[in-house]
Order: structure tokens, then C-alpha cells, then sequence
């Protein structure tokens, strides 16, 4: 029984063959990868500090990288809510606070996300 | 044992790198199987790296040095249960392409084994998702019991049961195949 069960699921190992992927879909996928970090980059690239002074306009570059959503994106925000914690206690007021952190996410968006 | 978390982006990137280059493979095997056709596999492929790319970081913080091949397996098992609700359908194409990829045949000997195989193949399809699943997992894509576990959500032991009963209730398909065809 254990011998027929053996050959059985060398049968099945031999029927279930890993399949090989195209040999495109590598690079494919380095640049899907890439194509989705810059339409958020875009969004940070047209975001001009000036503009950001006006904290009615904190919420669009926060909106992009929630929309721009995948890879790279993410990660800024976690970067960078991640040092706004201590930076909360070096800062001398509210709007020296919120001005660090938008230079923060621009160099962190431009670190993260690649060159074009 | 705690795992060496890359402190930057580009050491994350080298890291992620790395896992999709070791795994592509089996992520694309599996997703061939689940779905049947070159097509939607490589979309299926893509979206899993993708998600996988997402929350990389959380998973290497909380694998603790774990091979991540079962993460992986289980992100592309979940994507692949929204590709049927999103599309209510199931596979197009059956699994015997796969077959046809695997072992081009040459001779009488190999056509005849080709038949055998296919006739495999064709039981694999006729299993349930969970056994059908066990068996591409430990099969197409080689992984132990405790991968499949991990992968699957369930236990060692669970998961030897669960293999257990897929290769006998397909050794019983296969007969009763073979039976009816003479």
C-alpha cells in the first residue's frame, strides 16, 4: 500500500510540475513596481512648501500618498508619522512642528520613491 | 530567533528584491494552478507581490526569522479567492495545460504517461478547494506540512490530515476514472 502510495505521489509530484513564468515578468514587475511610486511622486514633485503654510492644503499631499497607496508610498507615512513623534518634543510651537514635518515627508517622498 | 529588519529604504528594497527573485517562481506555479491560465496567473502573480511590497516590512518584523514563502502563498491564496467572487467564475482552462507545459511528450511511452498524468490532473480539479490547494502547495510548489500550515491558517497536524485525505480521495478519483474508461 505505502509502495502504491509512493509511486502514486511521485505521479502527482510529475502532474503538478512547477510552471515556469515568462521571462519578462521580472522585469515586468520591477516596473509595475516603480510606474505606481511615481504617480504618487508626481503628486509630491507639484506640491510647492510655500503652498503648505496654509494648512487647508495638509490635506492633499496627505490624500496622495494615500491614493498613490501602494509600495513606497506607505512607507513614507509610516516614516515619517514615526519621527514626528520626537520631533513633537524638540519643536518650540505647533507651526515650526507642522512645517518640519512637511519637509520631512517631501525628503522622505523623494528618498523613497525612485529617480525618474 | 529575532530577524535583522533593514533600518532603510534601499536596504528594504534589496531584501524584498531577493524574496521576489527566490519566490516567483512558486508564487507563479501556484497561481497558475488556482487559476488555470497563463494570463490571469501573471496577474495574480503581480498582485501579490504588489501586496506583498505593501506590508513587506510589518512581515519581516513579525516572521522572526521565519521563511516568508508561506506569507507569501497565503497572500496570493487570498487574492485568488477574491479573483472567483470579483469574476463568479471559476478556472477558464482546466488544470491538464499545465501537463502539457511540464513534460512535452516524444514518444508512445510519454503519450501514454501523458494520459496518466492529465487523468491526475483532471482528479486534482475535482477536489475540494482546501485539498486541491494542499496538494499544489505540497506538490507544485514542494513546501512541508508546516509551511502548508502557516500558509493555510491551520495546524501541523491539521494539515497532515488534510493532505492525508486530498492524495487518497484522489487515488480514488483516478481509479474510478480508469475503472470507467475500460
Amino acid at each position: 500500500m505505502s509502495a502504491g502510495v509512493t509511486e502514486f505521489e511521485a505521479l502527482l509530484r510529475e502532474a503538478l510540475a512547477p510552471v515556469d513564468p515568462p521571462d519578462d515578468l521580472l522585469a515586468r514587475m520591477e516596473l509595475r513596481l516603480v510606474n505606481l511610486t511615481e504617480l504618487a511622486q508626481d503628486e509630491f514633485e507639484a506640491w510647492e512648501l510655500s503652498a503648505m503654510r496654509d494648512p487647508r492644503n495638509w490635506a492633499r499631499p496627505a490624500a496622495a500618498a494615500v491614493l498613490g497607496a501602494s509600495a513606497g508610498t506607505a512607507l513614507v507615512v509610516l516614516r515619517v508619522r514615526s519621527r514626528h513623534r520626537s520631533r513633537r518634543q524638540q519643536s518650540h510651537n505647533l507651526f515650526e512642528l507642522a512645517e518640519r514635518t512637511i519637509q520631512d515627508f517631501a525628503e522622505e517622498a523623494r528618498r523613497v520613491l525612485p529617480d525618474r | 530567533m529575532a530577524e535583522d529588519i533593514p533600518t532603510n529604504k534601499a536596504e528594504l528594497d534589496a531584501r524584498f528584491s531577493d524574496l521576489y527573485r527566490q519566490h516567483l517562481r512558486d508564487v507563479y506555479s501556484y497561481s497558475y494552478y488556482r487559476v488555470g491560465n497563463h494570463y490571469d496567473a501573471e496577474d495574480l502573480t503581480e498582485q501579490t507581490f504588489l501586496q506583498a511590497y505593501r506590508h513587506f516590512e510589518r512581515a519581516l518584523r513579525e516572521s522572526n526569522g521565519r521563511p516568508l514563502r508561506p506569507w507569501l502563498i497565503r497572500i496570493a491564496h487570498n487574492l485568488a479567492a477574491n479573483f472567483y467572487r470579483d469574476r463568479a467564475r471559476k478556472p477558464v482552462s482546466t488544470l491538464e495545460d499545465a501537463g502539457i507545459i511540464a513534460e512535452p511528450h516524444t514518444t508512445e511511452s510519454l503519450v501514454e504517461s501523458r494520459e496518466e498524468l492529465k487523468e491526475i490532473l483532471e482528479g486534482v480539479g475535482k477536489l475540494p478547494d482546501d485539498r486541491r490547494e494542499a496538494l499544489i502547495m505540497r506538490f507544485a510548489l514542494g513546501m512541508d506540512n508546516r509551511e502548508i500550515a502557516r500558509a493555510l491558517g491551520r495546524t501541523d497536524g491539521a494539515t497532515k490530515v488534510l493532505l492525508h485525505r486530498a492524495i487518497r480521495q484522489l487515488e480514488t478519483i483516478v481509479s474510478a476514472g480508469t475503472e470507467a474508461g475500460g
